[in-house]
């Protein structure tokens, strides 16, 4: 797992590898480590938590800004809610 | 959601791959049945299981999802899709068990269901999957969930046939009431902690069904369909919905509402509010549908193959293609005649453990109920196999499929998982799908029981695993 701030407002965290629940647990702390606006870039390749994660962003008010699958991996943009 | 990547066509190899794995199996379902017509019973459990693995894949259905998500994440959509398969094989059962087709038999029920799903509950949670999720993540190239499924297989394996020391821990009851059943001589009862706990406790406890509770048969019209299917699934399902709408789905929906300018919600944003869980994840509905129904169309065809070929197991059909081997003290080998998962796991590691010396047919599970057939003419084996490759098609035509190795880390909680949902399965008698997903399917308020363990479990393993993320993530601020 790597989590690291990649400029302003931009955030990355790589949770390639993991397996549920770790990569939407993950998520939703990096969710809520970051500003409302700011974006965090994540990187998965576990199928079955994107469907969670999408999930949850709708739920919470995130926007998934895009989404690439690329040989099994998944990077995704998520702009957290403001308010 | 938006800007979502245009779907990519699909790879050509990996399209070449998944027609190969198709002709494969048509291949083999051909190709036996040419050589004997009983391989027709295999086939359909070949051929059911292709159907759970395709579906599984694309639903990305796990039972553990359904119990972890809401507590980790707060997301509703598993919970949704297994309350709509439960519901749809409820149904298709109902009908099935209304002709007096049906293959399914009621467990005991008892406190052992609790906490057997419990623990089940918590190795769901550190493993990453439940059995038959599990299953489906190895079909799309996940080989920790590879090692989960090994360490659900390895531990069953042993767990029902480890004595020594574990005798100790065996009360008294257990083992006189054991001895009183006056099972055959090669079941050495007295010597093994499940052997004792399944005879001296177990059988004891209360079978029962909804139907039987209201003094109904299950057989019965009003026994199938009002007893098992409205009281026993229907009711029960639409107020746990309920609760999941209200504590999990419910403020998302009407923020929504509010920013589009409703008033005070009503009745009406209620209503659709829970209808909009319930249609949430298309895919996982859409699972669950075809789910549900393909379960309970599996136990009309085996009852149906059953009836033609004269026969209430696979046993004698083994034994009249000349496979005698590994059959149960009863002449029956593990057929449960719908979906089901980890029996057929165990098997495969008791035949490999008997053949090494390890004899594994003097205890009640394997020597009494289930036998460890070859696993090329196991039917179950038959199930699970296709089961992986219907994932693995579903996942290479979705361009889902990908290798992954575990890591240290990873590798010790699926070991770690998996032990505890063989060791819960075994006290259960089933897994998520067994002694849940089925039962609760149809009527048996055990089913129920474990579901409630399943629910703790996963709330504890969640618990931990807050903890866990929550310490690595401040590793990485540190």
């Amino acid at each position: 797992m790597k989590f690291e701030k990649q400029g302003d407002g931009l955030y990355r965290l790589d949770v390639t590898g993991y397996v549920c629940p770790h990569p939407q647990l993950y998520t939703k702390k990096a969710l809520e480590k970051i500003g409302q606006g700011e974006i965090l870039e994540l990187v998965f390749d576990n199928p079955s938590s994107g469907e969670s994660i999408a999930a949850m962003c709708d739920s919470a008010g995130n926007e998934l800004v895009s989404q690439d699958l690329q040989g099994g991996k998944y990077t995704w943009k998520i702009r957290k809610a403001a308010g | 959601m938006s800007a979502a990547a245009e779907p990519a066509a699909i790879d050509p190899r990996h399209k070449r791959w998944a027609l190969g794995i198709v002709a494969a199996l048509i291949l083999i379902s051909v190709g036996t049945y040419a050589y004997h017509e009983y391989y027709l019973y295999l086939s359909v459990y070949l051929w059911f299981g292709f159907i759970y693995g395709m579906c599984l894949q694309y639903g990305r259905f796990c039972f553990s999802s359904a119990f972890r998500d809401l507590f980790a994440v707060g997301v509703p959509r598993m919970a949704v899709g297994i309350m709509i398969a439960i519901a749809l094989f409820g149904l298709v059962g109902a009908f099935v068990s209304a002709t007096g087709l049906s293959t399914f038999h009621a467990a005991p029920s008892s406190v052992h269901a609790v906490i057997a799903g419990f623990i089940f509950g918590v190795g769901m949670c550190f493993s990453g999957g439940c059995a038959s999720g599990s299953m489906y993540k190895t079909g799309e190239g996940n080989m920790n969930a590879l090692l989960v499924v090994l360490s659900i297989s390895v531990t069953q394996a042993i767990f029902v046939d480890v004595g020594g020391w574990m005798n100790a821990l065996v009360p008294e009851s257990w083992t006189q009431s054991a001895l009183g059943k006056g099972l055959p001589a090669s079941i050495t009862v007295t010597d093994g902690w499940v052997d004792q706990y399944l005879a001296g406790y177990v059988w004891d406890q209360p079978v029962m069904s909804f139907a039987t509770l209201f003094g109904w048969t299950d057989k019965s019209v009003l026994g199938a369909f009002v007893g098992n299917l409205l009281v026993g699934v229907v009711l029960p399902g639409a107020a746990l919905l309920a609760v999941v709408y209200a504590f999990w789905s419910r403020r998302g929906f009407m923020r929504k509402r509010v920013a589009a300018g409703s008033a005070r919600p009503r009745w009406r944003d209620e209503l659709a509010g829970y209808w909009a869980m319930i249609v949430g994840s298309k895919r996982t509905a859409i699972a669950g549908l075809a789910l549900g129904i393909a379960a309970g169309l599996h136990m009309y065809a085996t009852q149906g193959l059953r009836v033609k070929f004269g026969v209430r197991n696979a046993g004698p059909l083994l034994e009249r293609m000349g496979s005698d081997f590994g059959l149960s003290v009863n002449g029956t080998v593990f057929d449960p005649g719908y979906w089901y998962v980890t029996t057929q796991e165990a098997q495969w590691v008791g035949w490999v453990m008997h053949k090494l010396g390890w004899n594994q047919l003097d205890n009640i599970y394997f020597g009494f109920n289930n036998g460890i057939p070859n696993p090329l003419i196991n039917p179950a084996d038959w199930m699970s196999i296709a089961l992986f490759f219907g994932a693995a098609v579903m996942a290479l035509l979705h361009r889902e499929f990908k290798f992954k190795t575990p890591t240290l880390e990873t590798a010790t909680w699926a070991i770690i998982g998996g032990a505890l949902m063989g060791i819960g399965s075994r006290l259960g008698l089933g897994c998520n799908v067994g002694a849940f997903f089925v039962r609760v399917s149809q009527g048996d308020p055990s089913g129920w029981l474990f579901g409630a363990g399943m629910v703790g479990g996963a709330y504890l393993g969640v618990k931990f695993f807050n903890w866990w993320t929550e310490r690595r993530m401040a590793q990485q601020f540190a």
